[in-house]
């Protein structure tokens, strides 16, 4: 259990100390690298609050992601276009300002989850993997055949968006920027954690029926961090589409859900840092993996399948040891 | 849109809605008897479209295509359940999503390494080719049509197995009570391999029969996977005929509101719009169905609870 903190440094000043490293040797490449990581780490904390704390096994997150990348394609893609945002009922313009697209973005993963989840919760167990996933992919299609932006080809923002007082072009800007966004959550995730709201969460995981005879609705509950956990990956979502300054269906993916819920695994279920260490190791694998086989998913679904059945907890589980009862 | 039309776009849903629940039948025995959510089903799919394309081609027989893709699937089927999915039924459905989502992606990267990137094609056998003349004067596939007679015959085999032989009753009984059946001396172990190999045997000749429709690639089975998991909210865990009534109206809904909506708008809109919203409306339009369902009976249509 003391580990966990230090192991939780370490991982922090690894991912600080890459880009830097990077930078100083002028391989602007592993800076793109690290930043990826950082905001598919975003993505699985988000995650993590539903599926570690509140114990929702949701295989649609790919939804709230796809919805943040989105955001900032319709926000940002009129600006490029010399167009207005819409002129009814009002004259509102597009935005390249990060902070306002963040909102957006943060605003529309937030009322998708909410409908999602709210028609979601009204079952449990596997019934919740299959709708979420179902859900997930009727964004995917809509996305496919709607044609304003770009359908299945998506949309290219040419110039990243811009954040007050910084470069967003140059990649270790933007990569702090990434950084801090998520400490930012994982801060909040901590907060929450241990919060009157986070414990009530994590009872209503455990034993529903005795948090509820305590007064208070797990439905609710498992509502409001349903709702949190898709903002906070739609904030994932609209950075990762600025990383790339693309936006594609590929977002909403049924397979981005898996690999979300990959970074969440192999780091460690309702760990803090678990999808910080998750999300760090699965880019890594794609880069090393990817350099030497085309094939590399099927080393990682081996080693996957190896650490499911083999090895609970992830990999903070297996160095720290078990701090929280993973059910 | 013509009478006729409309006829051929529901004989169209009828056997897309018949070949989902070959998918969905799988699915839902196994997610019932077992306790399992499985994501693979739809690797089992493409591995049936695989086995038949490749035998297919080798021999230039459909047929003996056919009997390969059931074979194949049905033996993967075991050999995964053996080697994986019997170590999960203990586990929680979180560690069989991701064990299936793994085996997902061994399935797929190992196709794709043996068969390559692109799609291999199923020419539909000579013998049900070309177009047949239905009463009322209408020209429909006949291998569309066989499709049809073919999957209600399996659905009309498999609500025998389970409703009338002594393999049916110990599926059923597993299902009910699965200790109270080990007592009874039944070889538990035995009876889940079976009950996973033939949904896996399911969704194989689902794969191939679909296969000679459309192309042959890697990835073509989640997309089905996912519909099969809409087919089953909608028509309750568990339950066969939950399946086959919401397979059928999902295939229904699916192909007459493709047809339909563009049509729908085009009165109120202008051709091109039109075209792009009821496009757009209708590849949600299944979604929203379980949305609804999901509303009225969150167990399902067929549900227990």
């Amino acid at each position: 259990m003391r580990r966990e903190p230090l192991l939780n440094a370490l991982i922090l000043l690894a991912l600080l100390a890459v880009p830097l490293a990077a930078q100083a040797l002028d391989e602007p490449f592993l800076v793109t690298l690290a930043t990826k990581a950082a905001i598919l780490a975003l993505a699985g904390v988000g995650l993590n609050l539903a599926l570690g704390l509140g114990g929702m096994v949701s295989l649609g997150h790919a939804a709230f992601f796809g919805i943040g990348g989105y955001a900032m394609a319709v926000l940002a893609a009129p600006v490029q276009a010399y167009e207005p945002l819409m002129t009814w009922p009002m004259d509102l313009p597009g935005t390249k300002s990060m902070p306002a697209i963040w909102l957006a973005a943060m605003a529309a993963g937030a009322l998708a989850a909410l409908v999602i989840g709210a028609l979601s919760l009204r079952t449990g167990g596997v019934y919740f993997i299959m709708i979420t996933l179902a859900f997930a992919q009727m964004l995917y299609y809509f996305a496919v055949s709607w044609p304003a932006y770009g359908g299945e080809d998506g949309i290219s923002i040419y110039v990243r968006n811009g954040f007050p007082g910084l470069d967003t072009l140059d990649p270790l800007q933007f990569f702090g920027l990434c950084l801090g966004v998520l400490l930012l959550a994982l801060g909040a995730m901590h907060l929450i954690a241990r919060s009157r709201f986070g414990l009530a969460l994590d009872g209503a995981r455990q034993n529903p029926e005795r948090v509820a005879a305590l007064g208070l609705r797990p439905a609710r509950l498992k509502l409001i961090a349903f709702v949190v956990s898709g903002a906070v990956t739609a904030l994932a979502g609209a950075l990762f589409a600025d990383l790339n300054r693309f936006v594609s269906p590929s977002m909403l993916h049924w397979q981005t859900s898996g690999e979300i819920m990959v970074f969440v695994i192999l780091g460690g279920a309702g760990r803090l840092f678990g999808p910080v260490a998750g999300a760090a190791i699965f880019v890594l694998l794609e880069h090393l993996l990817g350099g030497i086989s085309d094939y590399w998913k099927l080393f990682l679904g081996l080693a996957l399948l190896g650490i499911v059945l083999f090895a609970r907890g992830g990999l903070i589980g297996a160095l720290a040891g078990r701090a929280v009862a993973h059910d | 849109m013509s009478a006729m039309l409309l006829i051929e776009q529901a004989l169209n849903g009828l056997q897309y809605g018949i070949m989902l629940f070959l998918m969905a039948a799988g699915l839902t025995l196994v997610f019932g008897v077992m306790g399992l959510i499985n994501l693979a089903h739809g690797s089992l799919y493409m591995l049936g479209a695989f086995a038949c394309a490749a035998v297919a081609a080798a021999t230039g027989s459909f047929w003996l295509g056919l009997v390969a893709s059931l074979a194949a699937a049905a033996a993967a089927g075991a050999l995964i359940e053996l080697s994986v999915i019997r170590r999960l039924y203990a586990r929680d459905h979180l560690d069989q999503v991701l064990a299936t989502f793994a085996l997902i992606l061994i399935l797929s990267e190992g196709t794709r390494w043996l068969f390559g990137s692109f799609p291999l094609y199923l020419d539909i056998p000579a013998a049900l080719s070309g177009p047949v003349r239905l009463p009322g004067g209408i020209d429909y596939p006949l291998y569309r049509l066989a499709l049809i007679g073919f999957g209600l015959a399996v659905a009309a085999g498999l609500f025998l197995l389970i409703g009338r032989t002594r393999l049916g009753i110990r599926i059923r009984a597993g299902e009910a009570d699965r200790e109270m059946i080990a007592a009874l001396g039944v070889d538990i172990s035995r009876l889940y391999t079976l009950v996973f190999a033939l949904g896996a045997a399911l969704a194989g000749l689902a794969g191939a029969l679909v296969g000679a429709l459309q192309s042959v690639q890697v990835g073509m089975g989640e997309p089905v996977l996912i519909l099969a998991f809409v087919v089953i909210v909608i028509g309750g865990i568990g339950s066969i005929r939950g399946a086959l009534f919401g397979a059928l109206l999902v295939g229904m809904t699916d192909t007459l509101g493709r047809a339909l909506l563009p049509v729908a708008f085009a009165t109120v809109l202008p051709p091109a719009e039109a075209g792009s919203v009821g496009a757009a409306l209708a590849s949600m339009l299944i979604y929203i169905l379980m949305a609804g369902v999901l509303v009225i009976r969150p167990g399902g249509l067929f549900g227990r609870a």
